[in-house]
C-alpha cells in the first residue's frame, strides 16, 4: 500500500523508514534509476541557462548569433570580461564602478543589520519583554511585503531626506529589510545556546554584557556567519530598489547597471553574459566557502551544548 | 563574614508559583541544606540568592545588606549549576580560573589556585580537556572545582553529587563536609537525596511547592517532622501512617488496634489523627505490651538488616529488624511499638500535633 506509493514519488515527501527502505528488496534498484533519472533531468533544467550563460561570455559577437547554436567548437575569447571592467577607450568602465557600489552597499548594509540584528536577537533570546512574540511577529511582517509595494513611498521619503541616489540611502534600505531576518535567524541560534553559561560567568564576576560578549558570542560564530552570508545574498542581488532610487551610473549598484545594458538597438550579449557571470561569481565562492557553517546553520545545529 | 537571608521569596512563570513566600536564615559559616523534591522550587531558591532570577516579591539580604538589587557579579557569590553550565569552548583549567580571570587576579595566583582546587577535587589529569571530553561526573567535578577556587561570601550548591557514582558520591559527600569545615564558608547546598542532606547539613529547610516546610537541625526535622509530608519524604524506609482518633486513655486504630494514648497526644476524642511510626521504632523480636497484631506480609533482606512488611488489617507497616529474623507469609506477627518515639499528625492538616516526641 504505501509501499508503492513510496516508490513512485520520490522525494521529500515519501520519506520511508530504513524498515521499509529494507523490505523493498527487488524494487531498490529501479527506485535508484528513477531516481537519478529524475535528479539528472533537474541538473539539467537547472544548470543549463548558467551554462548558456558562461559560454555567451566567451563567445564571439558574430558566434552569439549562430543558427543553429554551438555548444563547443567557437573561438573562445575573454574579451568580453575585459570589457566589463575597462572603457573601450581605457580607463574604469561603468560596470566596474557599479561592481564597486554593489561590494559597498552590500557589505556596509550586511555590517550594519548584523551589529544591530544580533544584539537585538539576544535581548529577544534572554530576557522576558512585554508582548515578546507581537513584537517578534510585528517584526517579521515587515519582510512579508515586497519590495515594489513600498518602493513608492520609499521613493517619496527619501526625496525628501535627499537621500535618492546616494550608496547611504541604499545601505539603510537594505539594513532595514536584513536586521528583522538577523533578529529571526540569530534569536534561533541563541536559543540554542544555554543561558546558564552566561549566568555562570556572571557569578564568576562578568557584567551582563562581558558575559554575553566572552561566553555566548564565541558560540555563536557559525550562526552569525550564515546569517552574514543570506543577508549579503539579498543586498547583493537586491534590483527594485536599487533601480528606483538611484539613477546615475556612480551611484548605481551592479544589477540595475547590467539590466541597463539590455533596451539599446543592438545588445552586445556577449558583455551581458560575462557581467552576469562576475556578478554571480562572489556570491557562489561566498557560499561555498562558508557551506559547512550554511548547513550547520540551516540545521540549527550550529552549537554544541 | 557571609550570611545570607531571604525573606518572603516569590517568582512564578506564568501559571506555576515556583517560589510561594520562601524565607530563608543563612547563619555565617554554615552548612545549609536546602531539601526538596524534583520541582519543589529549589533551584529558582537558589537562583534568585544568586540574583539571577528578577523576583516577584521578597528580599535578599547578603551580610545583613540588602542586595535584592544587585546584579549576580556584586553579590561575591560561587554558584555550582545543576547543568555545570561549564563554557564548552574552555578547558577544565579555564574554566576553574574563570572566576578569578574575571576578577584580575595575577596569573601565577590563579596558577596555584587552580592547581590547588584540582589536586582536592581529584581532577589534576582533567585540566586540559574540554567539556565534552569528559563524563557527566568529571564535569561535576570541575564545575565545583571553578566555585572551591575562590573564597567567596557563600557558596551556592545545585545538587553537585547527583551524577557521581555510588561510591565517588559518598566520598565526595565526606570531602565537601571536610572541605567546609577546614575553609570555612557559608554552603546553601541543595538536594533532593534526604541521605545526603541528614549527613552533610547544620541547618535543614525542606521546601516542597515553592513553600519551606519545617526549618532545623537534621535531628529536629527527622525526630520531629512538621507535618505528615515531612515525615515521609525525610527517613527511609518511608514512615509508616495508620489512620486512628484518640479515645479516653486509648489510641483506636480504623483496623480496630488500641495501643495507650500518649500524654502529649493533646488532641479532642475522636478527631482523626494518623499515627506515624518508623522502622527502627517497631520491632517483631521484641516483646511487649504496646504492640500492633498484624500477619507478615513480606521479608526485604538489605544485608546488615532486613526489613518486614507486616499487615494490620488493611494498612501496611515497615519495620526494621536483624538480617536473621524469618517467617512465613501471613504468619501472625505482634509488632511493638516504642510509643515515646511515634509521631502524630491531625489527619485534616497534616499538621503534627503539639509536642509530638518528647
Ligand atoms: N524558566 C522557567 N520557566 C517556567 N517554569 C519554570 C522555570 N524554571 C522553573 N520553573 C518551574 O518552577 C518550579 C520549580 O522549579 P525548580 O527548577 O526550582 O525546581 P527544583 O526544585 O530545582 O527541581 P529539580 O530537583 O528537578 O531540579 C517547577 O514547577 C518548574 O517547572
Ligand atoms: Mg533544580
Amino acid at each position: 500500500m504505501a509501499l508503492s506509493v513510496d516508490e513512485a514519488v520520490p522525494g521529500p515527501a515519501s520519506d520511508p523508514t530504513p524498515h521499509a527502505r529494507r523490505r523493498t528488496g527487488g524494487g531498490s534498484r529501479a527506485r535508484a534509476v528513477i531516481e537519478g533519472g529524475l535528479l539528472l533531468l533537474l541538473a539539467v533544467a537547472m544548470l543549463f541557462p548558467v551554462l548558456w550563460m558562461v559560454e555567451t561570455s566567451i563567445k564571439d559577437g558574430r558566434d552569439v548569433y549562430a543558427v543553429p547554436a554551438q555548444f563547443i567548437g567557437f573561438d573562445a575569447t575573454l574579451d568580453h570580461y575585459r570589457d566589463v571592467f575597462v572603457k573601450p577607450g581605457g580607463g574604469r568602465s561603468d560596470l566596474s564602478v557599479a561592481f564597486l557600489n554593489s561590494v559597498i552597499v552590500a557589505g556596509a548594509s550586511t555590517a550594519l543589520a548584523t551589529l544591530l540584528g544580533v544584539p537585538a536577537a539576544w535581548a529577544y533570546s534572554r530576557f522576558t519583554l512585554k508582548a515578546k512574540k507581537d513584537q517578534l511577529f510585528f517584526i517579521l511582517s515587515t519582510r512579508f511585503m515586497p519590495p515594489v509595494v513600498v518602493v513608492i513611498p520609499i521613493f517619496l521619503m527619501y526625496r525628501d531626506l535627499g537621500l535618492i541616489n546616494t550608496k547611504l540611502g541604499l545601505v539603510l534600505i537594505y539594513t532595514a529589510f536584513n536586521v528583522p531576518f538577523t533578529i529571526w535567524m540569530m534569536k534561533g541560534f541563541i536559543d540554542e545556546v544555554p543561558a546558564e553559561y552566561e549566568d555562570a560567568a556572571m557569578l564568576d564576576g562578568y557584567s551582563r554584557f562581558q558575559a554575553f560578549y566572552k561566553v555566548t558570542l564565541p558560540l555563536l560564530v557559525p550562526g552569525i556567519a550564515a546569517t552574514a552570508v543570506f543577508a549579503l545574498i539579498f543586498s547583493w542581488n537586491e534590483f527594485v530598489f536599487a533601480i528606483f532610487l538611484t539613477s546615475s551610473s556612480d551611484v548605481r549598484t551592479a544589477p540595475p547597471a547590467i539590466a541597463g545594458l539590455i533596451g539599446g538597438t543592438t545588445v552586445d550579449w556577449g558583455l551581458v553574459a560575462a557581467s552576469a557571470v562576475v556578478f554571480a561569481l562572489p556570491v557562489l565562492v561566498f557560499t561555498y566557502l562558508v557551506r559547512k557553517h550554511l548547513v550547520a546553520g540551516v540545521t540549527l545545529g550550529a552549537v554544541r551544548r | 563574614m557571609g550570611t545570607v537571608s531571604a525573606q518572603g521569596l516569590r517568582k512564578s512563570f506564568g501559571d506555576v508559583q515556583a517560589l510561594n513566600d520562601v524565607t530563608l536564615e543563612v547563619p555565617d559559616g554554615s552548612f545549609f541544606v536546602v531539601l526538596g523534591p524534583s520541582g519543589a522550587g529549589k533551584t529558582t531558591t537558589l537562583r534568585a540568592l544568586a540574583g539571577l532570577e528578577r523576583l516577584d516579591a521578597g528580599t535578599v539580604h547578603l551580610d545583613g545588606r540588602d542586595a535584592t538589587h544587585d546584579p549576580p557579579a556584586a553579590r561575591d557569590l560561587a554558584m555550582v549549576f545543576q547543568s555545570y553550565a561549564l563554557y564548552p569552548r574552555q578547558t577544565a583549567f579555564e574554566n576553574i580560573a574563570s572566576p578569578l580571570r574575571a576578577r584580575k587576579a595575577p596569573a601565577d595566583e590563579i596558577r596555584t589556585a587552580v592547581a590547588q582546587v584540582a589536586e582536592l577535587l581529584h581532577i589534576e589529569r582533567l585540566l586540559d580537556r574540554r567539556p565534552a571530553q569528559m563524563s557527566g561526573g568529571e564535569m561535576q567535578r570541575v564545575a565545583l572545582a571553578r566555585a572551591l577556587v575562590r573564597r567567596p561570601r557563600a557558596f551556592l550548591m545545585d545538587e553537585p553529587l547527583t551524577n557521581l557514582d555510588l561510591k565517588l558520591r559518598v566520598e565526595m559527600r565526606t570531602e565537601l563536609t571536610r572541605i567546609h569545615r577546614s575553609l570555612g564558608g557559608t554552603f546553601v547546598y541543595v538536594t533532593n537525596d534526604q541521605v545526603e542532606a541528614l549527613s552533610m547539613a547544620d541547618h535543614l529547610a525542606v521546601l516542597r511547592d515553592g513553600t519551606v516546610q519545617q526549618v532545623g537541625t537534621p535531628t529536629e526535622v527527622y525526630e520531629r517532622p512538621a507535618n505528615k509530608w515531612v515525615a515521609g519524604f525525610v527517613g527511609s524506609p518511608r514512615i509508616s501512617l495508620l489512620a486512628c482518633h484518640a479515645e479516653g486513655d486509648q489510641l483506636i486504630g480504623a483496623e480496630g488496634w488500641k495501643l495507650p494514648r500518649p500524654q502529649w497526644a493533646t488532641a479532642e476524642d475522636g478527631r482523626p489523627l494518623l499515627l506515624g511510626l518508623r522502622a527502627e521504632d517497631l520491632s517483631v523480636e521484641r516483646r511487649s505490651d504496646v504492640a500492633l497484631d498484624g500477619e507478615l506480609y513480606g521479608l526485604e533482606p538489605l544485608g546488615d538488616r532486613a526489613l518486614v512488611d507486616v499487615k494490620i488489617g488493611d494498612a501496611m507497616v515497615k519495620v526494621k529488624a536483624r538480617p536473621t529474623v524469618t517467617g512465613t507469609r501471613g504468619e501472625r506477627m505482634s509488632v511493638a511499638v516504642d510509643l515515646d518515639r511515634a509521631h502524630l499528625f491531625d489527619a485534616d492538616t497534616g499538621l503534627a500535633l503539639a509536642g509530638t516526641g518528647r
